[in-house]
C-alpha cells in the first residue's frame, strides 16, 4: 500500500511536475475514488451554480419590483399550465422558483461556510492553547467545550440566534438576521474543532522540533502559530468539510423553524418552509426542488468529507 | 374456550354500545381554544363562540347575523333606556329559574373591573327590576343601538355565581384560575360535560332547553378538539376524524371541495383587511424622506393605486376575498355599494402622482406586519412589498406575530402597518369610534377629520334612523375622499364540512349548533 515510498519505483529519472502532483497521497486517493471525484463534482458545480447566480438565473428574485403576483403558484414548466420561462414553476409569490434555488442555495452555502469559518477559529484557537498550555487552562476550555456538546446544537443555534435578535432593534433584525444566523451557527460547532486541534497539539507539544523551539527560546504564541497550528490542520480540514454539510442543514433547520432568514430574501430552508405550506393543495414543486437541492449539495459536501478523512488519516489506510 | 367467551363478551358489549352510536354525535376542530369558560372574562371570537353554546343572552344573532329574541321576548326603547321583557319559564343548567334578579347581577358582573365586556356593557348605568319578567336597561343617553351591544352579554345565575364564589369575573391577565373558569351554568342548548384546555371539550344537549323543537338542529354531543396545525386539521377532516373544521387554510379549500363526502361553505365575513398610514407624525421613523410624504393626500392615493387588489385576491386568496375601497363590510351599517368599490389598480398612475409630490425617485418605508392573525396576512404584505418596489416605494417588512404588532399599532409608533378590523355590533359607530375618530384607541394614523370626530360622536345618541344613517354616509364619503387607509379586501370565511353535517354558515365565524344537522 504505500505507493508513495521512492524506492519501490522502478525507474530513477527525477519526476516531472505533474507526476509529482499525480502521486501526491491525497491526490492519488482522490483520483482513485470514483465517489469522490463525483461528489467533489457536485459540490464544485453547486458552489460554483450558486457563486454565479446572478448571471445565470434567469430572474432576480431578491429584487421585488421583478415579481409578478399574477404569476404566482404556477408549475414547472413540463406540468400543464406551465410556463416556458419558469422551468421549475414558481412560488406563491410569483418568484421563478429556478432562480429562487440559485440565490436561495449561495445563502446557505455562503451562511454554511461563514459558519464554519467562525467555528474553525474560534475552535482552534482555544483547542490550540488548551493543549499547548494544558492546567488549569486546558481544564476550563475543555469543561466549557463537554457542557456545550451535551447540549443539542440545534438547540443551542435557536437560542443564540433568539438572542441576537432580541439585542437587535427592530428595524436592524431583518438586515441583520444573516449575521445572526451566522453567529448561532459558527457558536454552536466550535467545540469539535476544539477537540480536535487541542489532541493533535498535546502529540505535537511533545515532539523534538517544538522542544529544540522552546529550548532556542521562541516565545509560546510563536511557537503555537508557526510549527503546533500547521500541524494540527490536517484533522481539522476533515471536520470542517463534514462541519460545512452540518452548517448547511442547521441554517436549512433555523429557516425551516422560522427562525432564519426571512422569506423576503430566501435560502434553501426558507423556501421549503414557504412550500410546506402547499403540499396538501398539490403545489408540490415549491417545497420538491429546494429539497432536492439541499439532499444533494450536502449529500456530495458529506461524501466529500468521508472520503477526505479516509486520505488524511494514515491510520485508515 | 376462550376465544369463544371473549367473542361473547365483544358482542354484548356491541349490543349495549350501539344505542349510543345512535346518537348525533358532532366532532368538530379549529385551531384555538376558548381561553376561559367564563362568560365576561376574555371579549374574543372563540371563546364568546364556545361560551354562547352554553350560556345565552337577552337578544341573539341567528346564523344571517338578524337580531332574535334570546332570553327576552320583546324589547322597546324608551327616552333613557330600554324595555325588555324575558322570556318565562326558563331554567339554567342546575334548575334554577332564570329571573331579572339574574339580569342584573349578569350586568353588574359585565361591567365589573375584571371584566372585557364593559366596553359594550357601560353604557348601561343601571337595571332595574320592574317585575320578576320584566327589566329596564337606563343607559347614559339615549342609545339607538344598544339591542346590537348585548348579544355577547351572556346572562350568569346570581345563586350559581354566589355559591361558587365567582361574583367577581376572572381576571385573566393575572391568569386568575376560579370556578366558572372550567365549569359552566347558562341556559343554552347545551351544557358542559368535561373540559380540558386545548385537548377537548365535551358539550351535551340540554333536555330542558326552552327551544327544544323551535330550532332544525338535532345534535346530541359535540365533541370539540382544537388542532393548531393548519395542515393536521384538514388531515383530520379528510380522514374523518372530526365532521368539521371551523377554519381551513385558503389554500387548502379546494382541496376539501373535490374530496368525496366533504364540502366547503363559505360567507364574506364581517372583516376587512387594510393598510394604515401614519400622516400625523412630522417625521417618518423609518423612512429615508425628508418629513413626512403620507401627509400628501397625492402620495396616500399612490399607495392605493400600486397595490393590485384583484392579484391578491386571485392567487395569495384563492379567490375568497372580497376587493374593497373602505375598511368595513357589508352587513355593516354604513356600507355602501359606492363606498365599497375598490380604488382599482393603476401603477403608472401612481407613479405620476409620487412624482408630482415631490418623489420621482420613491423613498423607504417599514411595513408592519402581524403572521399569525388574519387569512395569510404575511404573504399579503409580501406581495405589497413588490407591487410597491414597482412605483419606486422600497419597503422593508417586519412581519411579526400578533402579540408584539398590536402593542405597535395602539402605542402609535408604526409609519405603515397592517390592521384587520371586525364589527360586531354591525354599525359604523364601532369602526369611526376605534379607527377614525382623531383619539380613536386604534386609530395609529394620525387621522383626525373635524367632520368625522362630529359625527362619531352625534350617531352614538341620534335615534332618528334615517337622520343617523345619512351622517354615517357623510363620514365614510370624507374617509373615501381623504384616505387615512389603504383597504384591501374583505375577508371570506371557509367552513370545511362532512357531508353528515349541515350547518349554516356565519359571516362573524361562530358555530351556532342549534342550526346543526346531522343526517
Amino acid at each position: 500500500m504505500s505507493h508513495e515510498q521512492p524506492q519501490e519505483r522502478p525507474q530513477d529519472r527525477p519526476l516531472t511536475r505533474w507526476q509529482r502532483f499525480k502521486d501526491n497521497d491525497i491526490i492519488w486517493s482522490f483520483l482513485h475514488s470514483p465517489g469522490a471525484m463525483i461528489a467533489a463534482a457536485i459540490t464544485v458545480f453547486s458552489i460554483l451554480a450558486c457563486l454565479f447566480a446572478p448571471l445565470i438565473a434567469p430572474f432576480d428574485p431578491f429584487d421585488p419590483s421583478q415579481i409578478s403576483l399574477w404569476d404566482g403558484k404556477l408549475p414547472p414548466a413540463w406540468v400543464e399550465g406551465g410556463q416556458p420561462q419558469y422551468l421549475l414553476g414558481t412560488d406563491n409569490q410569483g418568484r421563478d422558483m429556478l432562480s429562487t434555488i440559485l440565490y436561495g442555495g449561495r445563502l446557505s452555502i455562503l451562511v454554511g461556510l461563514a459558519a464554519v469559518c467562525l467555528g474553525m477559529v474560534l475552535g482552534v484557537t482555544l483547542g490550540v492553547i488548551s493543549g499547548y498550555v494544558g492546567g488549569v487552562t486546558d481544564a476550563v476550555i475543555m469543561r466549557i467545550a463537554d457542557v456545550q456538546l451535551t447540549i443539542p446544537g440545534i438547540l443551542l443555534a435557536i437560542l443564540i440566534n433568539g438572542i441576537g435578535r432580541a439585542f437587535l432593534p427592530l428595524e436592524l433584525r431583518q438586515e441583520f438576521a444573516v449575521y445572526v444566523v451566522i453567529i448561532a451557527i459558527g457558536l454552536t460547532d466550535w467545540p469539535q474543532f476544539a477537540r480536535v486541534a487541542r489532541g493533535a497539539t498535546m502529540v505535537e507539544a511533545n515532539k523534538e522540533y517544538v522542544q529544540a523551539a522552546r529550548i532556542i527560546g521562541l516565545p509560546a504564541w510563536l511557537i503555537m502559530v508557526r510549527h503546533v497550528l500547521p500541524n494540527t490542520l490536517r484533522p481539522v480540514l476533515v471536520i470542517a468539510t463534514i462541519g460545512l454539510a452540518l452548517a448547511i442543514i442547521a441554517e436549512a433547520t433555523l429557516s425551516f423553524l422560522g427562525q432564519g432568514i426571512p422569506p423576503t430574501t430566501p435560502s434553501l430552508g426558507t423556501l421549503i418552509r414557504v412550500g410546506n405550506e402547499y403540499l396538501f393543495s398539490g403545489l408540490w414543486w415549491i417545497t420538491f426542488f429546494p429539497a432536492i437541492a439541499l439532499v444533494v449539495l450536502v449529500f456530495a459536501v458529506n461524501l466529500l468529507g468521508d472520503w477526505m478523512r479516509d486520505a488524511l488519516n494514515p491510520k485508515l489506510r | 374456550m376462550q376465544f369463544t367467551k371473549l367473542l361473547a363478551v365483544s358482542v354484548t358489549a356491541l349490543t349495549v354500545a350501539s344505542p349510543a352510536l345512535a346518537e348525533n354525535v358532532l366532532r368538530w376542530t379549529s385551531q384555538g381554544d376558548a381561553l376561559t369558560m367564563d362568560p365576561h372574562s376574555q371579549n374574543e371570537g372563540p371563546t364568546i363562540a364556545m361560551n354562547g353554546q352554553i350560556y345565552e343572552s337577552l337578544v341573539t344573532r341567528d346564523a344571517d347575523l338578524v337580531l332574535q329574541p334570546e332570553l327576552a321576548e320583546s324589547w322597546e326603547a324608551g327616552s333613557d333606556g330600554w324595555t325588555f321583557k324575558l322570556r318565562q319559564g326558563v331554567k339554567f343548567h342546575d334548575g334554577s329559574d332564570f329571573t331579572a334578579e339574574d339580569v342584573v347581577f349578569s350586568f353588574t358582573r359585565a361591567n365589573h373591573e375584571a371584566s372585557d365586556y364593559k366596553e359594550q356593557a357601560k353604557s348601561v348605568t343601571s337595571v332595574e327590576v320592574i317585575d320578576d319578567y320584566t327589566v329596564k336597561l337606563t343607559t347614559d343617553g339615549p342609545n339607538p343601538i344598544l339591542p346590537n351591544q348585548l348579544t355577547s352579554i351572556y346572562m350568569m345565575d346570581k345563586g350559581w355565581a354566589e355559591a361558587n364564589n365567582v361574583v367577581a369575573p376572572q381576571d385573566f391577565k393575572a391568569k386568575e384560575e376560579t370556578f366558572a373558569v372550567r365549569n359552566a351554568n347558562g341556559t343554552g342548548p347545551f351544557t358542559l360535560v368535561s373540559r380540558a384546555p386545548d385537548e377537548l371539550t365535551v358539550l351535551a344537549a340540554n333536555p330542558d332547553w326552552w327551544g327544544k323543537g323551535m330550532f332544525p338542529g338535532n345534535i346530541d354531543k359535540i365533541e370539540y378538539r382544537p388542532i393548531t396545525n393548519a395542515a393536521t386539521r384538514v388531515a383530520a377532516l379528510l380522514s374523518g376524524e372530526v365532521d368539521f373544521v371551523l377554519d381551513p387554510p385558503l389554500q387548502d379549500v379546494k382541496r376539501i371541495e373535490t374530496s368525496e363526502g366533504l364540502s366547503v361553505k363559505t360567507v364574506a365575513q364581517i372583516r376587512s383587511i387594510f393598510f394604515g398610514m401614519d400622516q400625523g407624525v412630522d417625521k417618518l421613523r423609518s423612512s429615508d424622506a425628508e418629513g413626512n410624504p403620507f401627509k400628501d393626500a397625492k402620495v396616500r392615493e399612490a399607495f392605493n393605486l400600486a397595490i393590485d387588489k384583484d392579484a391578491i385576491q386571485r392567487v395569495v386568496m384563492e379567490g375568497l376575498s372580497f376587493p374593497t375601497g373602505m375598511i368595513t363590510s357589508p352587513g355593516v351599517l354604513g356600507n355602501t355599494p359606492e363606498n365599497d368599490a375598490s380604488y382599482g389598480f393603476d401603477a403608472a398612475k401612481a407613479k405620476m402622482l409620487l412624482a408630482d409630490a415631490g418623489y420621482p425617485n420613491g423613498f423607504s418605508i417599514q411595513l408592519d406586519c402581524p403572521n399569525n392573525r388574519y387569512n395569510n396576512d404575511e404573504k399579503i404584505c409580501q406581495a405589497a412589498v413588490a407591487m410597491l418596489a414597482k412605483i419606486g416605494i422600497k419597503v422593508n417588512l417586519d412581519a411579526i406575530p400578533k402579540a408584539q404588532h398590536f402593542p405597535k399599532i395602539q402605542k402609535r409608533e408604526s409609519d405603515f402597518y397592517m390592521l384587520g378590523w371586525g364589527v360586531p355590533t354591525l354599525d359604523s359607530h364601532y369602526v369611526f369610534s376605534y379607527l377614525l375618530d382623531g383619539e380613536g384607541s386604534w386609530n395609529a394614523t394620525g387621522y383626525n377629520n373635524a367632520r368625522v370626530n362630529e359625527i362619531t360622536k352625534a350617531i352614538t345618541t341620534e335615534i332618528d334612523i334615517e337622520k343617523r344613517t345619512a351622517m354615517i354616509d357623510e363620514a365614510w364619503s370624507l374617509v373615501k375622499k381623504d384616505m387615512p387607509y389603504v383597504p384591501i379586501h374583505h375577508q371570506v370565511l371557509a367552513w370545511g364540512l362532512s357531508d353528515a353535517v349541515d350547518i349554516p354558515i356565519a359571516a362573524d365565524d361562530a358555530f351556532r349548533p342549534r342550526f346543526a344537522v346531522m343526517k
